[in-house]
Formats: C-alpha cells, sequence, structure tokens
C-alpha cells in the first residue's frame, strides 16, 4: 500500500484512477445486461393447432399495443393484413416484442422459438391476407446474381443501408441497421414488408428474383471479408480519416519523440 | 586552383571522389550544408513526415500510373472481382478495379498512396498548428508560413484530384459535390460547371482533366513549393524552444553530418515502414464496396476524405430555409431571373475563406497589433503568449466543429442520438464554440503563466508537511533549479500599447482599432518574475528550502 501510496502525486494517477473507474462501472453494467437478457429469453408456449396457439400467444404477449384481435391501438399499429412475412422478421429478429418504446424497434435476441414464431405468423396471416414467408427457392445464394444484386442495392438500398451495407443514419434517431449477420429469410421479408422506417419494395418494385440477387450481392460481399486488410467497420473516409489522425500520427509521434530523446 | 599544389589521391576510390568533387564542388557543399545546426525536438519533425510521406506518394503513384487508364469510356467489368462481373463502367473504374485485384502488388501500392495521402495533409497541418502555437512564422519567417499554406492548400487539391479518379461511387459524389458548388456561383456558374465538365454533369471528360492536374500541375506546384520552403528554412536557420544557452543569435542543436543525416535518413525509413504497415493491415477507399459511379444513387456514409470534411461539414450544417426566409434566392435581371443559392455558396466557399485568410494574414495581424517588428529566433511556449494560443484554439475549434458534422450521420449512430439533434448542437457551437475556446484557452494560458510564476516564487510543493509547535501543518516548498527558473522567467512579455499618435500628433482611426485589439489581447496578461521580486521572495521564505538543492545564479 505504501508503494501505491506514494505514487498518488503520479503525472497519471488520476488518468489511472479514471481508467479504473470506468472499468469497473462498466463490468458491472455488463453483468446486470447480462442477468436481464437471460431471463427474457425464457418463455412458455403451447400447442393445437397453429392459429389457436398463435392466438393465445398474441394474445398475451402483443395484444396490450396491437389490440386483442390485432386491430390497433394508440400505441401500436393494426396487423390486420400485414402478412406472416411481418411477423416472422419483426417477432424473428426480437424487434417484437418491442424492448422499448423509442424512435424505432431494435434487434434483440428473439424472444420466441422457430415454432412459436410460425404460430404467431399463422395467427396473423389468417386475420387478412399479406407478404408471406418466402419459399426456399427465392433465397437459395447459389441461383442469384450478385453482381445485378449489387447494381439493384446500390440504386435501392445504399442511401440508407452504406453502400457495403454497414448501415447508416435516419433522422431523429431512427437508423438503417447493417445487414452483416441478418439471414436471407429477413433480409427478404424486410425488403417485401418495409419493418419500421423503411419503405416496401413489392414484387413489382423489385421482383423476387432481383430479391434474391440483392441477398446473393449481400452475402457474397460479407463472405469475401474485406480485401486488402482490416475494414474499420466499413463506414468510408471518417473511419479512414480518424485512423490517419489517431494510429497513425500516434504511432509518428511516438517515433519522432523517441528519437529526438536519444542522445546523438 | 592551381596545378602545384592540386591534390593528386591515391585509390581508386579517391580518384572518382576527386573527379566528381573538382567538377561540382561536392565538398564545399557538404562542409557548408553539413555543419548546419538544426535543434532536435520532436515537434520540428512533422514537416519532415509530410516530406518523407510525399516521397512515399509519388513513388506509389508512378507505380499506379503505369496500370490506371484516366478515359471515361463505357467497357463492361471483366475482372475477377466476382460481384461486379459483367457490370457496365468508365475505363478509369476499370483499370483502377484491374489494379485492385489483377495487377500484383496493385492493391497494397493503392493503399500506400492512399494512406500517405492522408498522412501527408495531416503532417502538414500538424506542422502548420505547431508553427503557430510556438510563433515561428514572426520575423523573418512570415513568407515561409504562407508558402507552407499554400502547400497545405495544394497537398488538399491534389488529394481532392485524386480522391476522384477511380470514378466509383464514392468519388462521384464528391465531384457532384464540386459541380453542385459551382453552379452556385452567380451568373458564371453553369458556365464554369459546363467547361469544367465538358457538358452537362458528369460528361465524359472530368477524369482526365483532373488526372492531368493531379500527376502533373499539382505535384509539380509542390515540389517547386518544397524546394522554396527548404531555401527559405536554410537562409532562415531553425528556429528553437527557449532555454538557457539558447538566444536569439544561436541554434542550439546537432549538424546535419553525421547526426542528422543519420537520424533524417532513418526516419525517412521509418515512417516509409509505419506507411507499409498500415497499408498492408487496413483497407482504405474499397471501391468495390462503392461500386461504378452513377448519378443516381447516393450511399450512406458518403464523406469526402478527412481534409475536404470541413468544407463538407460546412455544407451538412447549413440550413435551406430558417423559418420562412430562404437562402435561395430568384433575383430578376433584364435579361432573365438568375438564382442565388446562399445555402451552397456561403458554407462552401465562407467558412474555408475565413479561415485560410486570417491564416495567411496572421503574420501581418499579429505584428500591426503589438507593434513588434523584430526578429524572432525563440519560440514562444504557447502559454506565455496567451492571446495567439486563444485566437488559434478559436480557429481549430470551428475547424472541430465543421470537420465534426462532416460525420454527423455516423455520430448519430454511433453515439445513438438523434441526427437532428447533432445538427443543432453543431450549428449553436460554431457559433459559441470558437468564442468559448478562446475565453477558455486565454485563461487557462494565463493561469499557467500564474503558477509559472508561484513556481519561481515560491518553488514548487515538496511533498513534506511539518508540524509547528502550535499544531500548525505547513507543506516545504522546494525551489527550482536555474535552468527550470530561466525557461518560466525568460519570455516576450506583451502589454496592450495605447493608440499613439503620428508625427502630425494625429491618431488615425486604424490606429485606433489597432489600440483596441492590443487592449482585448493584452489587458489581461501576467508579468515574468523579475529579479527583484524573485530577492524579495527569496529573502521572504528562505528558511523553507529544502537541503540538496543548488541555486546559483546563471549566467545570461
Amino acid at each position: 500500500m505504501k508503494a501505491l501510496s506514494k505514487k498518488r502525486r503520479h503525472p497519471l494517477a488520476a488518468v489511472a484512477l479514471l481508467l479504473f473507474g470506468l472499468l469497473i462501472t462498466g463490468s458491472l453494467y455488463t453483468a446486470a445486461g447480462n442477468i436481464s437478457e437471460a431471463k427474457a429469453a425464457e418463455t412458455t408456449a403451447a400447442s393445437q393447432s397453429d392459429v389457436d396457439s398463435g392466438q393465445k400467444l398474441f394474445a398475451a404477449n402483443c395484444a396490450t399495443c396491437h389490440g386483442m384481435h390485432a386491430e390497433g391501438s394508440d400505441s401500436g399499429p393494426s396487423l390486420i393484413g400485414v402478412g406472416a412475412a411481418a411477423v416472422d422478421f419483426q417477432v424473428g429478429t426480437g424487434r417484437m416484442p418491442m424492448q422499448m418504446q423509442g424512435p424505432q424497434a431494435q434487434a434483440k435476441p428473439a424472444q420466441f422459438d422457430d415454432k412459436q414464431i410460425s404460430q404467431l405468423a399463422a395467427y396473423v396471416a389468417s386475420l387478412g391476407a399479406g407478404p408471406s414467408v418466402p419459399d426456399e427457392e427465392y433465397l437459395d445464394t447459389t441461383e442469384g446474381d450478385a453482381a445485378h444484386g449489387g447494381t439493384v442495392f446500390r440504386v435501392n438500398c445504399a442511401m440508407c443501408h452504406n453502400a457495403a451495407a454497414a448501415g447508416g443514419a435516419l433522422t431523429r434517431g431512427k437508423f438503417a441497421p447493417t445487414l452483416t449477420g441478418v439471414t436471407e429469410k429477413h433480409i427478404y421479408e424486410a425488403m417485401a414488408t418495409g419493418p419500421q422506417n423503411m419503405p416496401v419494395f413489392n414484387d413489382s418494385n423489385i421482383t423476387p428474383d432481383e430479391k434474391r440477387d440483392v441477398i446473393t450481392f449481400l452475402k457474397t460481399i460479407e463472405a469475401n471479408g474485406s480485401a486488402g486488410g482490416a475494414a474499420l467497420g466499413s463506414l468510408g473516409p471518417v473511419a479512414e480519416g480518424l485512423f490517419t489522425w489517431t494510429a497513425g500520427l500516434g504511432i509518428i509521434i511516438a517515433f519522432t519523440i523517441w528519437l529526438t530523446s536519444r542522445p546523438s | 586552383m592551381s596545378a602545384s599544389n592540386e591534390y593528386t589521391p591515391a585509390t581508386t576510390t579517391g580518384r572518382i571522389a576527386n573527379f566528381v568533387d573538382s567538377r561540382v564542388g561536392a565538398s564545399g557543399i557538404v562542409k557548408e550544408f553539413g555543419r548546419k545546426i538544426f535543434p532536435d525536438h520532436w515537434s520540428f519533425m512533422f514537416g519532415e513526415v509530410a516530406m518523407y510521406t510525399f516521397v512515399l506518394l509519388l513513388l506509389s503513384g508512378t507505380f499506379l500510373t503505369f496500370f490506371f487508364d484516366p478515359s471515361m469510356a463505357h467497357v463492361v467489368y471483366e475482372g475477377s472481382y466476382v460481384p461486379m462481373k459483367g457490370l457496365g463502367m468508365s475505363t478509369a473504374m476499370a483499370s483502377t478495379m484491374d489494379i485492385s485485384f489483377d495487377v500484383r502488388g496493385g492493391l497494397f501500392m493503392r493503399q500506400v498512396h492512399h494512406w500517405s495521402a492522408l498522412l501527408f495533409v495531416a503532417s502538414l497541418s500538424v506542422h502548420m498548428l505547431r508553427v503557430f502555437f510556438t510563433g515561428a512564422f514572426r520575423r523573418p519567417r512570415e513568407l515561409n508560413w504562407v508558402v507552407g499554406g499554400v502547400l497545405l492548400i495544394m497537398g488538399m487539391a491534389a488529394g481532392f484530384t485524386g480522391y476522384s479518379l477511380p470514378d466509383d461511387l464514392l468519388s462521384g459524389n464528391g465531384l457532384r459535390i464540386i459541380d453542385g458548388v459551382m453552379k452556385a456561383l452567380p451568373i458564371v456558374g453553369t458556365y464554369l460547371s459546363m467547361f469544367f465538365f465538358g457538358g452537362e454533369f458528369p460528361g465524359e471528360h472530368v477524369i482526365q482533366r483532373l488526372y492531368s492536374l493531379h500527376i502533373m500541375i499539382v505535384p509539380a506546384v509542390i515540389i517547386l513549393l518544397i524546394v522554396i520552403h527548404l531555401f527559405m528554412v536554410v537562409t532562415h536557420k531553425h528556429t528553437q524552444y527557449p532555454g538557457p544557452g539558447r538566444t536569439n543569435d544561436n541554434v542550439v542543436g546537432f549538424p546535419v553530418g553525421p547526426v542528422y543525416a543519420a537520424k533524417a535518413g532513418g526516419f525517412f525509413f521509418i515512417v516509409f515502414g509505419i506507411v507499409a504497415l498500415i497499408a498492408g493491415l487496413f483497407q482504405i477507399n474499397p471501391i468495390w464496396n462503392y461500386g461504378p459511379y452513377d448519378p443516381s444513387p447516393v450511399s450512406a456514409g458518403t464523406q469526402p476524405d478527412w481534409y475536404i470534411g470541413f468544407v463538407d461539414g460546412a455544407l451538412r450544417l447549413m440550413p435551406g430555409v430558417l423559418g420562412n426566409f430562404s437562402f435561395e434566392w430568384n433575383i430578376p435581371f433584364p435579361w432573365g431571373t438568375n438564382t442565388l443559392v446562399l445555402s451552397v455558396l456561403l458554407p462552401a466557399l465562407v467558412p474555408a475563406g475565413a479561415i485560410f485568410m486570417v491564416m495567411f494574414a496572421w503574420p501581418w495581424i499579429e505584428r500591426w497589433v503589438t507593434k513588434d517588428n523584430r526578429e524572432h529566433h525563440l519560440l514562444d511556449r504557447p502559454r506565455n503568449a496567451p492571446f495567439r494560443t486563444a485566437m488559434g484554439m478559436a480557429g481549430v475549434t470551428l475547424y472541430s466543429v465543421m470537420w465534426a458534422a462532416a460525420s454527423s450521420d455516423l455520430i448519430a449512430t454511433h453515439f445513438h442520438v438523434s441526427l437532428n439533434d447533432v445538427t443543432y448542437w453543431l450549428r449553436t457551437l460554431f457559433f459559441l464554440g470558437p468564442i468559448f475556446a478562446f475565453w477558455l484557452t486565454r485563461r487557462i494560458c494565463l493561469s499557467l503563466q500564474r503558477k509559472d510564476r508561484e513556481i519561481v516564487l515560491h518553488g514548487r510543493e515538496a511533498g513534506i508537511i511539518q508540524m509547528s509547535p502550535e499544531g500548525a501543518f505547513t507543506e516545504k516548498h522546494e525551489e527550482v533549479d536555474v535552468y527550470k527558473r530561466y525557461l518560466l522567467t525568460n519570455f516576450v512579455d506583451r502589454q496592450y500599447i495605447p493608440a499613439e499618435p503620428d508625427a502630425a500628433g494625429h491618431v488615425s482611426g486604424s490606429e485606433k482599432r489597432r489600440a483596441m485589439i492590443s487592449k482585448f489581447f493584452f489587458e489581461d496578461r501576467v508579468a515574468p518574475v523579475t529579479p527583484s521580486e524573485l530577492e524579495a521572495a527569496h529573502a521572504a521564505h528562505g528558511h523553507h528550502e529544502v537541503e540538496g538543492n543548488k541555486a546559483d545564479s546563471i549566467e545570461k
């Protein structure tokens, strides 16, 4: 302890203390976050016919905002006619049930398993016609054309999602998320149903084949990784400039100090 | 040289050396230049970094010209990058794709070129900040400051013309903004844009034109300016930080030969190594992500390279309308209506113009206000010139706010805040930030000066607490050594100079304005410790001295 107290006037003592404090707070916060997450993942399910089970799940988990018969309320929109694809996307990516009110629902670990999601989807689809969960053939990236998909993506998607699908900002706290790690099915459903602030790209706007091309493009660039080294988040010149001013100049300054501190 | 005492070397090497020397006078140059003294300090080395990265730019750039084709002719890409196979694009884009994926070492060289470009302008900027904050631009170096400023602008020009060459989506978006700014110029705008692009944007000529500028004119001007810059450095001799033994008439340091020849030579390769390492490990400007240019799409996260960022940021901050007031005016003239698009014109030209104008004029502004026309070879510690440091920080703040605005979208997504709020805050900071920074920096400088005074007069806190018989606690103070004291007490003391009448006894308006600024700058000041003050302080608490401290006087 004596050695420690001797160093308390060291110029870096305040920095060290600050770092220590931040580390403690950070670890506690992470630990607390993990515990609540683990609780959220546990749910129970029942199963009779899919629609009936779906209705029960709906009444228990969704009706508070969307209404007992999915007719909508002040807190949530009507789900009549949104189709199975919308449910599969929103619930499958964990966006629904919503974690908190905010500019838009955020993805989190899915709260229901695949069976429950399909039951919910079946129930909502039974209320009115809407886009259904896509067939496997439109999700097969071996069939798609990545180059054409890239063109479609740049014209329709890149202005929000970034040309490298790294995501981008929208107004008033809304944002277009990164598309890395999103499953083929969810990408397709997002295009077909336009979740959150995304516009709907229906089949006459982007045909199912073109949707498959887009998915193929996204999966290709994801699989290719980044040629030429670490991508720095694929965020473009801002990340590159930040890197230049921090790491680049930092290393150079370290060397200049070393060079001029050496006795000649 | 007479034939009788001509030196005859004995060895072959000696004969070759003598042959060269007797024809070009190399030994004279080495003798003169090799004994040139340069002071040693890490902050003096950023100019060097800029020069080395520029050499790197020339080397890697030459490699790229072997393979790059600046044509905008339409081709179908058939290279090895699958997600783009069969797409139509310009030859410029296709050849850049080939450099990236089909030329051996091409991607590495592209990345070396781009990273060193970013580092080149960054080190130029840091070098200029160092020169500004230490007052190295004062007489006789004002013109070299201007040359340096032009070098920075040329560096930005070189960077921007290069950024536009691959003809990918990002570079095309950048050119579209240039097109918009050109068209916003009143009356001549549309003509200028048509001339530049050879027709309606994007046309089929702009890449060739930018290429000529990028590989010929701009680098040639940069090389010329570097030569002028270095020539002036040799003529003026290098500045040095104040310290015992360092005066306005000498330079304390090491000679070029052998010390700096070795150090600078080694540093050259260190910079090479750092850039090569970064270029090998980190991707830059992945044009295959952005795709070929097409005027319809714009990607999220589209930004210019960092050195153009502040102009882009100003454009992002500028509102198109303010309440009911529109910044877009249609002015009817006899020949028809002309537009004046202030929402583009103001942010694109005014902040950058103002920053560079004040920057270029600053040596003269400072000379005018302080009436200090002496030669200065000793640098100021930034705290000892609070007005200048504060002005500099105000400028840095203004620049940084605009700079941050260029990444407003990324600030919003990465810190989970609203993009609108980021814009509102930055707009506020644009006006208030520099004022606050000026005030804060000056306060900090004055406080540091007061602390320096305190240390000189009363010594530094020794950390030894004594208890008197009455029970009072006092801390012992350790007197600073003479070298440190010299540093803390010897600086240029600038004072408020009231308006003075000219020879005819008349106080001119400009003199009154000068006095006003002088008052604003120097009303608050901390004077250096005088010998009598020091003596008085010593007499007052000599008994506080801590043993083992040699306080003798120093010859100035």
